[in-house]
């Protein structure tokens, strides 16, 4: 329900009954292999296209989330889904598969926390029983449609990132076991313009700061709250910005709380220049490494803010800025 | 940026830009000079034998062999792009090997490569000049106008 200015509280804790993450070969030799359900050896997954490639690894994500949690596809209510393709075609296509009543997202890199949610909003308003989120992105695909051919041979600079290739996916329920998710903040566009597509990191931190400013101010929390903050692909540079931002702002979070997935999916020897990136990033860590941990009791209360660039080639090459957006999205173990 | 263009934006904006820029990783231009120069000259010295080669062991002339040899270069770069070897060579050597005929070979190859998927006509056709393009279009722009200068200064007596 409504809290404060523009966060929800979910008062009957929707579950994440189950979460399924997927990744490529570059992910399965990343910091956080052991973390996934499936690793693909090849990009291509077999298929005839990179497009082809990602719409398969959201279909296997959002399968074997509905698999461990012993349902069928029937019995899922809702499926949210987003993606960076043009048209959301990776989550419109693998909904097709399902068969499973759909709404498509987008907010870019945000839509994982976007769509959790909805899903919760969804489940504890009694609107559903169980509802799918899921995002994919997949680096090859990303790369033709926003940057350069694959083979292309131009030189990144540093504040450059690296799109994951992989697919996460939650089934959100009523009842069970797993984490719970209390509450979520949902962001406002923040653009103060940033528009190099190759600093993405800069362009975002400032929406991270913004929505989790307005996180602690709608629930009257503060760091201490949390376990761990999580932002979703800011990167080393976007990161460093977001922390100095959050200073000079007066908001204190201790280092060893506030953290990347971008800075944690990737191990420090891969050519990744600032750090991961794309819709898939906060998706596999958060629902594979972050909610181990949880699982695992090694956190208790986390804040995951996805960050988004809300931009398209096209808009790039008209000279415009790249309008930003964070949503947070808070998971509690159970029982605490 | 240019003064212009900052006239456009918020002093919040603005304000931000800065405290960000004082955050950014520079690119690093002197390395990057270095190894480009490298690259580039590795690549020319390449050249240089594959031209010697054609003159020596055919009967190719200091003009006539720079058709093979560029070809030749555009066949490895052409290779290269297509085992996935040339973007890794090109994240170290920058300039080194985008200013060569290189890396001319390498955005037609790679651009090709990346739209096959679509198909042969509006897939590779349609796209594989996606980057090449504006080369091609400026290059021969640019030699029309030369041309042009260089006509009239005969016409009118020069040289």
């Amino acid at each position: 329900m409504l809290q404060g200015r523009q966060s929800w509280v979910f008062v009957k804790q929707p579950v994440i009954i189950s979460t399924a993450v997927v990744g490529g070969p570059f992910e399965g030799a990343g910091a956080l292999a052991q973390d996934f359900d499936i690793l693909y050896e090849d990009i291509w997954l077999g298929q005839a296209s990179f497009e082809k490639a990602e719409k398969k690894m959201l279909e296997d994500a959002c399968e074997k989330a509905i698999q461990k949690a012993g349902l069928n596809k029937e019995d899922v209510h809702f499926f949210l889904s987003g993606d960076l393709m043009n048209q959301i075609i990776s989550s419109s296509f693998a909904a097709r598969t399902l068969g499973i009543p759909y709404l498509g997202l987008f907010g870019a890199c945000s839509t994982s926390m976007a769509g959790l949610s909805l899903a919760a909003f969804l489940i504890n308003a009694g609107g559903a029983g169980y509802v799918l989120s899921a995002v994919s992105s997949h680096n090859s695909a990303v790369n033709k449609q926003y940057r350069y051919p694959t083979e292309y041979g131009a030189q990144n600079p540093p504040t450059a990132q690296w799109t994951v290739t992989g697919a996460g996916a939650a089934l959100v329920a009523a009842n069970g076991n797993g984490p719970r998710v209390t509450g979520a903040t949902i962001g406002r566009i923040v653009d103060l313009g940033i528009s190099d597509p190759f600093n993405m990191g800069a362009a975002m931190a400032p929406a991270a700061v913004d929505t989790i400013k307005a996180h602690f101010r709608d629930f009257n929390v503060d760091a201490a709250h949390y376990d761990l903050i999580a932002t979703g692909d800011l990167g080393k540079v976007g990161h460093h910005i977001a922390g100095d931002l959050l200073q000079e702002q007066g908001i204190d979070i201790p280092p060893d709380k506030f953290t990347d997935c971008g800075l944690l999916i990737y191990k420090k020897d891969q050519p990744v220049m600032a750090g991961g990136s794309g819709c898939a990033c906060s998706a596999v860590v958060t629902y594979g490494h972050l909610l181990n941990r949880m699982r695992r009791g090694e956190l208790k209360r986390i804040l995951v803010v996805a960050t988004g660039a809300l931009l398209s080639p096209l808009s790039y090459q008209q000279k415009e800025s790249i309008p930003c957006i964070a949503h947070a999205v808070v998971m509690e173990r159970e029982g605490d | 940026m240019s003064n212009q263009q900052n006239k456009n934006i918020s002093a919040a904006q603005q304000q931000y830009q800065q405290f960000a820029k004082e955050r950014e990783p520079k690119r690093p231009v002197l390395t990057n000079c270095l190894h480009a120069f490298i690259a580039g000259g590795l690549i020319c010295t390449l050249g240089q034998f594959f031209q010697w080669f054609y003159m020596t062991y055919f009967n190719f002339t200091e003009i006539t062999a720079g058709s093979p040899t560029q070809a030749t270069l555009i066949i490895i770069s052409a290779l290269l792009t297509s085992l996935g070897i040339y973007d890794h060579i090109a994240q170290w050597a920058g300039a080194g090997t985008i200013v060569p005929v290189t890396g001319f070979a390498n955005t037609i190859t790679s651009a090709a490569i990346e739209h096959r998927s679509e198909g042969y006509v509006l897939g590779v056709g349609g796209n594989m000049f996606k980057i090449a393009g504006p080369v091609i279009t400026f290059g021969v722009f640019s030699a029309f106008v030369v041309a042009i200068i260089k006509i009239t200064i005969q016409k009118l007596g020069g040289f």
